[in-house]
């Protein structure tokens, strides 16, 4: 068993593939590397902190990217976002199996300003274009620096997102929540607290993700391969539950101070031992009372 | 940022390599290096990028000791820096040219 949140974003890829199917995209001898960092006299990387490229995952044809975020918190420049979209684009026009995201980043690069948040927007666009088109595009999170900001939003718009209990998704990161509002509103060195808001257990019995594994490459490529397999089911239709589905819970939950509070609400069965169990017995029990869309009868 | 050249004059490889190899992520207190062939006549050209300005004279007594280790030639060394101590870079440089022989 090889750890998914130790792994670098290149040691994530060359474990969830099959073996010698990945061909990156762009790759470090190519120096595509950002031009705003080089301006501002900043440390820059040969791949831009994102590796992109084609393989095998479990015989399927997929594309995949990996955001590396060790290189600045895996945050979005000009180059990277491009990078991802262009593998998005490319996914549809070679009829791909389905996209693999392996998502790590704290959103925008700030340093790259207005370029880093169109960046992250056209990511946000080219996800929901290969949808639409009928291409699975399957999110994964479970690595140190979570998946925060525009990247966040861009991880809801895949048609599947799996987890580990160590990933952490959210909006605005514990930081950004205690600086604006301060340490009352969210202890960011709580770290209980913010492994309980943000952290992949909460995330899959809020619906947010799809499926939750353990923290291994094994897990996390089982997870990924079954999700490209089940394809895309993309529709107003889908979105519209969705929606409704949210709706329901903002009333449901919308003032409830913690979440143990909702995992209680939800009726849970093992609220209290909720943050010890392992992921398939969370799995196991979580059944009828995740948040999930109602299904849309094909 | 400061950029950094050195040439050394290495050994011929036999057989030449054929692949590059990339090692390490730019993180704070670390480093990547990329290690690409290059036919120089046995020459390795390092090329550095770091942001710590001044250690001109410790990266080459860094780059002397690998390479005296690691008999290598033809090979284009590249790195971006963002802070790593000596130790780190040698085990990088020492990581990057194993994965590199490796693959021949």
């Amino acid at each position: 068993m090889r750890t998914y949140y130790e792994a670098t974003a290149r040691k994530r890829i060359e474990g969830i593939v099959d073996a010698d199917t990945f061909r990156e995209l762009l790759p470090p001898t190519e120096r595509t590397v950002s031009p705003h960092l080089k301006v501002l006299d900043l440390p820059v990387a040969f791949d831009d902190g994102v590796i992109i490229g084609s393989a095998r995952l479990q015989g399927q044809r997929i594309l995949i990217g990996a955001q590396e975020g060790g290189f600045m918190g895996g945050a979005v420049g000009e180059v990277h976002g491009a990078k991802l979209v262009g593998v998005l684009e490319r996914a549809i026009r070679h009829r791909a199996d389905g996209v693999v995201l392996l998502l790590e980043s704290g959103g925008v690069r700030l340093q790259e300003a207005n370029a880093g948040l169109i960046a992250v927007s056209e990511v946000i666009r080219a996800i929901l274009a290969a949808r639409a088109a009928g291409m699975p595009v399957i999110g994964a999170i479970g690595g140190q620096y979570g998946c925060f900001g525009g990247m966040s939003i861009a991880a809801a718009c895949c048609t599947h997102l799996v987890m580990s209990e160590e990933g952490r998704l959210g909006l605005s990161g514990p930081e950004v929540i205690e600086t604006a509002r301060g340490v009352e509103e969210f202890d960011s060195r709580d770290r209980a607290l913010v492994w309980r808001t943000t952290g992949g257990k909460h995330r899959y019995l809020l619906g947010d993700c799809d499926a939750l594994v353990e923290d291994n490459l094994e897990a996390f490529r089982d997870a990924i391969a079954q999700a490209v397999r089940a394809g895309e089911r993309f529709s107003l239709e889908t979105v519209e539950r969705e929606h409704a589905m949210l709706e329901r819970r903002l009333e449901r939950f919308g003032t409830a101070p913690d979440a143990a509070d909702i995992w209680r609400m939800l009726g849970f069965p093992e609220a209290e031992r909720l943050q010890v169990l392992p992921a398939h017995e969370l799995v196991a029990l979580a059944g009828v009372h995740r948040t999930v869309p109602s299904p849309v009868e094909s | 940022m400061e950029h950094l050249s050195f040439h050394f004059d290495g050994v011929p490889s036999v057989p030449p390599a054929a692949k590059s190899v990339i090692v390490g992520v730019v993180a704070s207190g670390n480093l990547e290096v990329l290690v690409e062939p290059m036919p120089a006549e046995g020459a390795c050209n390092v090329e550095i990028d770091t942001a710590s300005q001044g250690f001109g004279p410790i990266w080459e007594a860094v780059l002397r000791d690998f390479f005296e280790r690691h008999p290598v030639g033809d090979v284009r060394i590249s790195i971006n820096d963002a802070g790593a101590t000596p130790a780190t870079v040698s085990l990088r440089l020492h990581q990057a040219i194993e994965s590199f022989t490796e693959r021949r």
